[in-house]
């Protein structure tokens, strides 16, 4: 290995009510590419970010080029020499390649008025666009551009920075194949040039590919490393998985309904050639693992009757039931608890009570009226049940903790009784403790013979909740395993797009 | 009922000043017209209100009253239909280019701001094309009950005032104690999460159009009897204005889910003393937008000082927790 460029020692960051990064150590040396994998939360984001500039580590040291250096802000990082591509690319699309490459640095000419040089900004784009074999004018408008071709913008912009050390994160996850090898082929350049690279990802096969070496984080804390011959996809999984699980999950020992949801040939917009299948019976929670952008919440989501799906059919007690609206979804009892709460679950400027009653209303009415008092009861009446801390049902839910807001999402629904409630990461953003309650009641639900459909991308969760686990792989269902099956190793194979092993077993 | 209180106070108190400084602020006269314009311009500034609620606005309100004066002109005068047959032409012809707003507002997703201000444009042109820009009138016919609705008194209290009390309460009503008014809040405030309880979010924003349409129509025909004589050029110019800085004084937000029907009352009845305060206590009438003008942005500064500080302490209430 050639001489080191970045050596990160004992990072540490804490967020609200979480540990980020426990005293992480990564080293990158020059023309050197590291992997950067983990699972979802595992701190790699986080970590990035802190080099990048975005936040700042509260403990521990970054040595840059041999000397210790502190990145305060974005235009630190830029100054060192580290560029950051995002997995959301953070491009302009109403502004030209050069435009884009050139943002904040323009060369100008005409003293005080500061106009752009147009020749010059072309000519260095030009330059620029030309070592990374890109064959756009750099005054094409940015958005006629492919998603690989923006990214490859987003890496010139870098480079002409002086960019020595790459970070891209998940920079494959909208490419397609052909675009990804592209990719690939050209960070082999890069660090035959001398850039170094870290490469966030999921997809362990481009791993091998490309990495020299792969560092491995899990919650938060180095979980190991690789040198370039010990990569391989078993190495790796083993890392990325494997601690003790807390078991404050309870499972049900009830007889199940098999069949009771049921869900035939569901094709969703984000990935229309995938074709879904799968059952939940009443007292079951089928858990739905995959990594970020499997197409899970768009599974949700069509099935909900928020955003249409391509065809596909859906029975309740063995009953096909049209859903072109969530409305119609929810006259059938079936729920959805959306990942984005803030968004899409509630209104946090209303009250309390006016969210939970807001799907119902309607039963609550006489000729339009609506009865106030019995409004005003069943909000009361939920709110104790499921132990909401406000100070009344009055009180606006913007001025409620992340746990009592999802209360009050659960607190909506059971109102309606549920036949089928999907919850897409109904933990998230939520303390310990709540958490712990959340579990008591999507299990309390579910032994009241209702059908739980749970995403999430926290695998302890996944794993201590569910009945049965189904893995999702780029919009297919890639493996549904039995309880006795679900193995943190089984599931992560599964959503790296493995197929599955045990099956003939 | 905190935002009302503030421009109410407001209210009263600019109500007093004038009253000392010109008696005939109070005089049977003064405050019969005052009264009558009260109720015309509230009642289509609750529409107006109602379509800021939903996150939208109605710039056409103005244009639409030259048209369907004109064409109520003519119905009546030329073709001679039954009062009653004109009367439904035009609120359903109102209701119906609500509707063409609604749609193309939730359908074609266009912005409320540009598909409203095309409605401006174009039913101003199509009234002074219809009327060959010629001033149409009523002359001195009664017309059915029409001509005494919109210069009439019951009991000494201009009708025109009493059809706002009525509309005023219907939509209370409506907006504060009905399903559909708390969708249109719900909507209003956060379409995505509306949608994802169950309410087609896109029905409950063109409605708001077609009750503003309705609304329009009543009090446009209220208008043309009132001035009796309607030139397309420059009949209900600027009106739309008018209801919108009444629902925001009134405490709509221009953000959508924010708003009440006694806020826009009050918020009309403010706008009305203003005008009358120009005029009773000498200022030039070439004054009369700038007064108005500053009044609103004093008022609604001092509202977001007012609900900022609110904030502020409440997030201090939380943290203390």
């Amino acid at each position: 290995m050639s001489a080191t460029l970045l050596e990160l020692r004992g990072i540490s960051k804490r967020f609200p009510g979480v540990v980020a990064l426990d005293s992480v150590d990564l080293e990158v040396g020059a023309g050197e590419v590291v992997a950067l994998i983990g699972e979802n939360g595992a701190g790699k984001s986080t970590l990035m970010n802190i080099l990048g500039g975005v936040h700042q580590a509260d403990a521990g040291t970054i040595r840059f080029d041999g000397q210790p250096v502190a990145i305060r802000s974005v235009s630190d990082a830029f100054a060192l020499g580290i560029g950051f591509i995002h997995q959301e690319l953070n491009v302009l699309d109403n502004l030209d390649v050069a435009a884009n490459i050139f943002m904040g640095r323009e060369p100008t000419w005409g003293g005080l008025l500061r106009l752009i040089n147009r020749g010059e900004i072309n000519r260095q784009s030009e330059r620029h666009l030309k070592r990374l074999g890109l064959t756009v004018s750099p005054s094409a408008p940015l958005r006629e551009l492919s998603l690989a071709q923006q990214q490859m913008v987003e890496i010139a912009k870098a480079l002409s920075q002086n960019a020595r050390l790459l970070i891209m994160d998940e920079p494959t996850s909208c490419l397609t194949t052909s675009e990804t090898e592209r990719l690939l082929a050209k960070i082999k350049e890069l660090r035959a040039e001398g850039v170094s690279i870290i490469y966030i990802t999921h997809r362990l096969t481009e791993v091998g590919e490309c990495a020299d070496r792969v560092v491995v984080l899990r919650d938060g804390k180095n979980a190991g490393s690789l040198r370039r011959e010990e990569i391989t996809h078993d190495n790796m999984v083993r890392f990325m998985v494997g601690r003790d699980l807390q078991n404050f999950y309870v499972h049900s020992k009830v007889q199940k309904q098999a069949d009771y949801f049921k869900v035939r040939g569901l094709r969703t917009r984000a990935h229309p050639r995938c074709s879904v299948n799968f059952t939940v019976a009443a007292g079951e929670i089928l858990g739905l693992a995959g990594l970020v952008g499997a197409g899970r919440s768009e599974l949700a989501q069509a099935i909900f009757g928020v955003e249409l799906p391509l065809e596909g059919e859906i029975l309740i007690d063995r009953k096909p039931v049209t859903i072109r609206h969530s409305r119609d979804a929810i006259s059938h009892g079936l729920y959805l608890v959306p990942e984005d709460r803030r968004r899409t679950a509630l209104i946090t400027e209303m009250a309390v009570v006016e969210n939970i009653t807001l799907p119902g209303l309607k039963r609550l009415t006489k000729w339009g009226w609506i009865n106030g008092q019995q409004e005003t009861d069943i909000a009361a009446k939920q709110c104790t049940a499921l132990r909401v801390k406000t100070p009344s049902v009055q009180t606006k839910v913007m001025n409620l903790s992340g746990g009592n807001q999802q209360k009050v999402v659960l607190a909506k629904w059971l109102a309606l009784n549920p036949r089928v409630l999907i919850f897409d990461e109904p933990t998230r953003g939520i303390d310990v403790g709540a958490k712990a309650e959340i579990y008591r009641l999507m299990r309390d639900l579910a032994e009241n013979g209702v059908a739980i459909i749970m995403i999430s991308s926290d695998m302890e969760e996944v794993l201590g909740v569910s009945d049965r686990v189904a893995v999702m792989h780029e919009g297919r269902i890639a493996g549904i395993l039995e309880r006795s099956q679900c193995t943190e190793e089984a599931i992560m194979h599964l959503a790296v797009g493995q197929t599955k092993q045990t099956e003939a077993a | 009922m905190k935002k009302e209180m503030g421009v109410a106070v407001l209210l009263v108190v600019l109500c007093a000043i004038v009253a000392i400084l010109n008696p005939r602020f109070l005089g049977t006269a003064n405050l019969h017209n005052m009264a009558r314009l009260i109720g015309m311009f509230g009642i289509f500034s609750i529409g107006s209100g109602l379509v800021i609620i939903t996150g939208g606005i109605d710039l056409s309100i103005g244009s639409m009253f030259a048209l369907q004066g004109v064409l109520l002109a003519i119905m009546l005068r030329q073709w001679h239909w039954f009062w009653a047959a004109a009367v439904l032409a035009i609120i359903v012809g109102t209701m119906g280019l609500g509707s063409i707003h609604g749609f193309l507002i939730t359908k074609a997703r266009l912005q409320p701001f540009i598909v409203t201000l095309c409605g401006l444009l174009f039913y101003r042109g199509l009234a002074r094309y219809i009327a060959n820009d010629e001033t149409k009138g009523f002359g001195s016919e009664q017309f059915g009950p029409l001509r005494t609705l919109a210069t009439g008194e019951v009991f000494s209290v201009p009708m025109p005032f009493i059809a706002l009390l009525v509309i005023a309460v219907v939509m209370w009503i409506v907006l504060h104690r009905s399903v559909y008014g708390r969708y249109l809040f719900a909507v209003g405030h956060n379409e995505e999460a509306a949608r994802y309880a169950g309410i087609n979010s896109r029905t409950i924003v063109a409605s708001a159009y077609i009750v503003a349409g309705a609304l329009t129509g009543v009090a446009g025909i209220l208008l043309a009897f009132y001035t009796n004589s309607i030139s397309p050029s420059t009949h209900g110019s600027f009106y739309e204005l008018y209801g919108i800085a009444a629902a925001v004084l009134g405490g709509c937000s221009l953000r959508g889910g924010e708003g009440s029907i006694l806020g826009i009352v009050i918020g009309t009845a403010l706008l009305q003393v203003l005008q009358n305060l120009v005029n009773l206590l000498g200022i030039p009438s070439s004054l009369n937008f700038a007064v108005m003008g500053a009044v609103i942005l004093i008022g609604v500064l001092a509202d977001e000082l007012l609900a900022s500080r609110r904030r502020s302490r409440q997030m201090n209430i939380v943290a203390n927790r």
